[in-house]
């Protein structure tokens, strides 16, 4: 039932891209990670790319702005920056950078014209995604040192997630000369490096686990390669192994609980007893579907756990979370 | 604060809607929410159609879609025969409903005969999965010659358009609905509607497709020269030269010319093609159309679900209520201190001690749904809620999806374990 924890070759990884089934927490997952990959002193860099202030949601903050900024201390000195990336901004950053349009471009932004560009070649919007992402992975300080240790990518949602990563599909649609393919190949070589990963979160239930092996199978077959599978919100078992089983098939003793409850000095009406029993079926039912969905998961590779945390995530609970990620190994080696 | 409980049968049974619409974020269960909705108005006694739009696999073939066809097609086991599946009771009364009792007792019910063949009605259900490139292609075929949707439908540029541009699948669903609700085959269209992360994106996005196939733009950046934006040239300058050409460099000349011979051959249908949109967004503010719309207990989706009936509201459309999945009711009244103490005296080992700690998170995981429920209300007073407790596993046949609609009826736990005279437990104020 332990996971297998945290391989040492993912901690060579500059650029982590987490992705998961919509409703399973890949938002606060990335914010974990970028916090445990910061603990100790090293410097991290969380980014967004689906304009929804999740991020900033997350770590309970401003919205963001299109730049990076200090989002949180990490503990033993570290430090978390976020960047809400905005495809439009970014395009125009790149004209910009080759043609001066000076009010042009704000005019045309408002107009919806550059909308309209990304809107034309959908590849575009990823391909200025995922080159952003890029540049801050490789930019160094004037000590020529990386300016960030890691880099945590808060990707789209596993449906998309293998389509957004394929820039040389992408850029099929695109020009086959200027400046962004000239600066995609680069892109390329770091998504498909030893130097990126792409994590999964999931929840034990059917559907989520089913996505996470469609996708890694995707990943594979698209050459990118596919991080730690983390499973998160897992509720503790408080049934012995050996009981769930009769359990789930509604075989609780209920007279067994109520001699039990009296002697902690508790007495129930019968129907709170046999409310407690239908409880426990539930209960029963619940960690056999879980431990059935973690079945399915081993032999995916590296498997880390986070708790369910029954108050939800907040800015402390967050710090738990990324704790968790460190005690399974998580962490930028020095 | 308690929010007035949505009754879902009435709103089944009500011959006046026509079209239920289910809207929610991603992965909170809208599918087989909207499933188990219409499968239960079938067992009622209505004539149902099911629009779903990317059910998972085991739910696709309990509702019989194993092959894409882009018409709905016959659910066998519905409604329920007697004997091969458990009877519907109305979850309220806990008797049969009314059509059934009425048509048992051979007399046929007031008022609601057939038109046609003059008989008691007959529920049945009928399922589709939305094929989105066949819809869109159909479109364009019903709306041009065949010459013309010939060119269209082998441009480049429409195939982009037609699989992966995002918005394509709302609109098509919308466009489905439409062809469904013109029929007049049904009595009832429950339409399941794509996944998303925003909820605001099955209202957004036919009309952010209408307005990019509206095509100013396109044709300003295709062949600025000829289009009529002269006078925007003027105001914008050079940069605007300089901008087609960088967009014409990154994009490619190819893409451009493209599109460009795509809105050409496509001009002649963007009446027909806004005048369509615009009257499924009618049909949606229309009276017969009620939105449900679907959140799970976590805070994400709740907010969604808020952003959601806010802008019902704003656009003057019918919301029945919110549908609250996936909830963990208590059903024992003791406190989740009490239980922990009282498991900390026993032995780890104890069976006791064990359901003592599952109650007690139980208890814990309740009292953080009711918040996350009781925050809801608070903004939304007035919307009728209903809650479905968690099932176990996944929802794989009619008998599954039966049991969430019984659940989806029932308002709040069993009551034979929850009696009235015992006071409130701890945690759930």
């Amino acid at each position: 039932m332990h996971p297998s924890g945290w391989p040492p070759a993912l901690s060579a990884v500059r650029l982590h891209v987490v992705s998961g089934k919509g409703g399973t927490g890949k938002t606060t997952v990335a914010a974990a990670l970028a916090l445990a990959l910061a603990t100790g002193g090293r410097r991290t860099l969380v980014i967004e790319v689906e304009g929804r202030q999740g991020i900033a949601q997350v770590f309970d903050t401003a919205p963001l702005p299109y730049e990076e900024r200090k989002i949180a201390v990490a503990p033993g000195g570290g430090e978390v920056r976020a960047l809400a990336v905005d495809p439009e901004a970014a395009l125009l950053e790149y004209l910009e950078m080759f043609y001066r349009l000076g009010v042009a471009g704000r005019t045309l932004r408002r107009m919806g014209a550059i909308e309209f560009a990304t809107t034309l070649a959908p590849g575009l919007r990823d391909v200025l995604l995922t080159g952003k992402a890029k540049e801050c992975v490789s930019r160094k300080d004037r000590a020529g040192r990386p300016v960030y240790d890691a880099v945590v990518l808060d990707a789209p949602p596993t449906g998309r997630v293998v389509s957004f990563l394929d820039v040389t599909r992408a850029m099929a649609d695109l020009a086959r000369v200027g400046p962004i393919h000239s600066q995609s190949g680069g892109v390329v070589r770091l998504l498909h490096s030893p130097l990126t990963a792409v994590h999964l979160v999931t929840l034990l239930e059917d559907l989520p686990v089913t996505e996470t092996l469609d996708t890694v199978a995707e990943l594979k077959a698209a050459d990118l390669r596919p991080g730690a599978v983390i499973v998160n919100r897992v509720r503790p078992q408080w049934l012995p192994d050996r009981s769930v089983a009769a359990a789930a098939d509604g075989r609780v003793d209920a007279a067994r609980i109520r001699s039990g409850l009296a002697s902690a000095g508790v007495a129930l009406a019968p129907e709170m007893i046999d409310g407690l029993v239908a409880e426990t079926v539930e209960h029963a039912l619940h960690v056999e579907v879980e431990a059935a969905a973690m079945a399915r998961l081993r032999g995916m590779g590296a498997l880390l756990e986070l708790p369910n945390l029954a108050e939800g995530v907040d800015l402390g609970t967050l710090y738990e979370l990324a704790d968790a990620l460190v005690a399974q190994g998580v962490g930028v080696p020095a | 604060m308690s929010s007035p409980p949505l009754d879902v049968d009435a709103l089944l049974d009500d011959p006046a809607i026509r079209i239920l619409v289910c809207c929610g974020s991603g992965g909170v269960g809208k599918t087989t929410t909207s499933a188990a909705l219409a499968v239960r108005a079938a067992d009622r006694g209505r004539r149902v159609a099911v629009l779903t739009i990317d059910p998972a696999r085991r739910l696709a073939q309990a509702l019989g879609l194993v092959e894409l066809g882009n018409e709905p097609g016959r659910v066998a086991g519905v409604p329920a025969e007697a004997g091969t599946a458990p009877e519907v009771l109305d979850a309220r009364s806990g008797e049969p409903p009314r059509e059934v009792l009425d048509a048992g007792s051979g007399e046929p019910p007031r008022e609601v005969l057939d038109a046609r063949s003059g008989e008691p009605p007959r529920g049945e259900l009928h399922a589709m999965m939305l094929d989105m490139r066949r819809t869109f292609d159909e479109m364009v075929q019903a709306h041009s010659t065949p010459d013309r949707a010939e060119k269209i439908l082998a441009n480049p540029f429409y195939q982009t358009i037609s699989t992966s541009f995002s918005g394509t699948q709302e609109y098509m669903a919308m466009e489905k609905l439409g062809q469904l609700a013109a029929t007049g085959t049904w009595d009832l269209i429950v339409v399941d509607t794509p996944p998303s992360r925003s909820a605001l994106d099955f209202l957004d996005a036919p009309q952010r497709m209408s307005t990019f196939l509206d095509g100013r733009m396109i044709r300003l950046l295709s062949s600025p020269a000829r289009a009529g934006g002269r006078g925007l040239r003027k105001v914008l300058g050079a940069g605007f030269s300089l901008f087609t050409k960088a967009v014409s460099t990154i994009l490619g000349g190819q893409l451009l010319a493209d599109a460009s011979a795509f809105v050409q051959a496509f001009d002649t249908m963007f009446g027909g093609f806004r005048e369509r949109a615009t009257a499924t967004y009618a049909l949606l503010r229309s009276p017969g159309t009620a939105f449900v719309v679907i959140a799970a207990p976590e805070p994400d989706a709740l907010r969604e679900a808020a952003y959601f009936v806010d802008r019902l509201r704003t656009e003057d459309m019918p919301l029945a209520g919110l549908v609250l999945n996936r909830t963990h009711p208590v059903l024992a009244r003791l406190s989740a201190t009490r239980a922990r103490d009282a498991a900390d005296e026993l032995p780890g080992t104890s069976l006791a001690a064990a359901v003592l700690r599952l109650h007690a998170d139980r208890v814990d995981r309740a009292a953080r749904e009711d918040r996350l429920l009781t925050r809801f209300s608070r903004a939304h007073p007035d919307v009728a809620v209903t809650q479905v407790p968690a099932v176990a596993g996944d929802v794989a046949d009619l008998d599954g999806l039966r049991e969430i609609g019984t659940r989806l009826a029932a308002d709040g736990p069993p009551s034979a374990l929850v009696p009235a005279d015992e006071p409130e437990p701890a945690g759930r104020p």
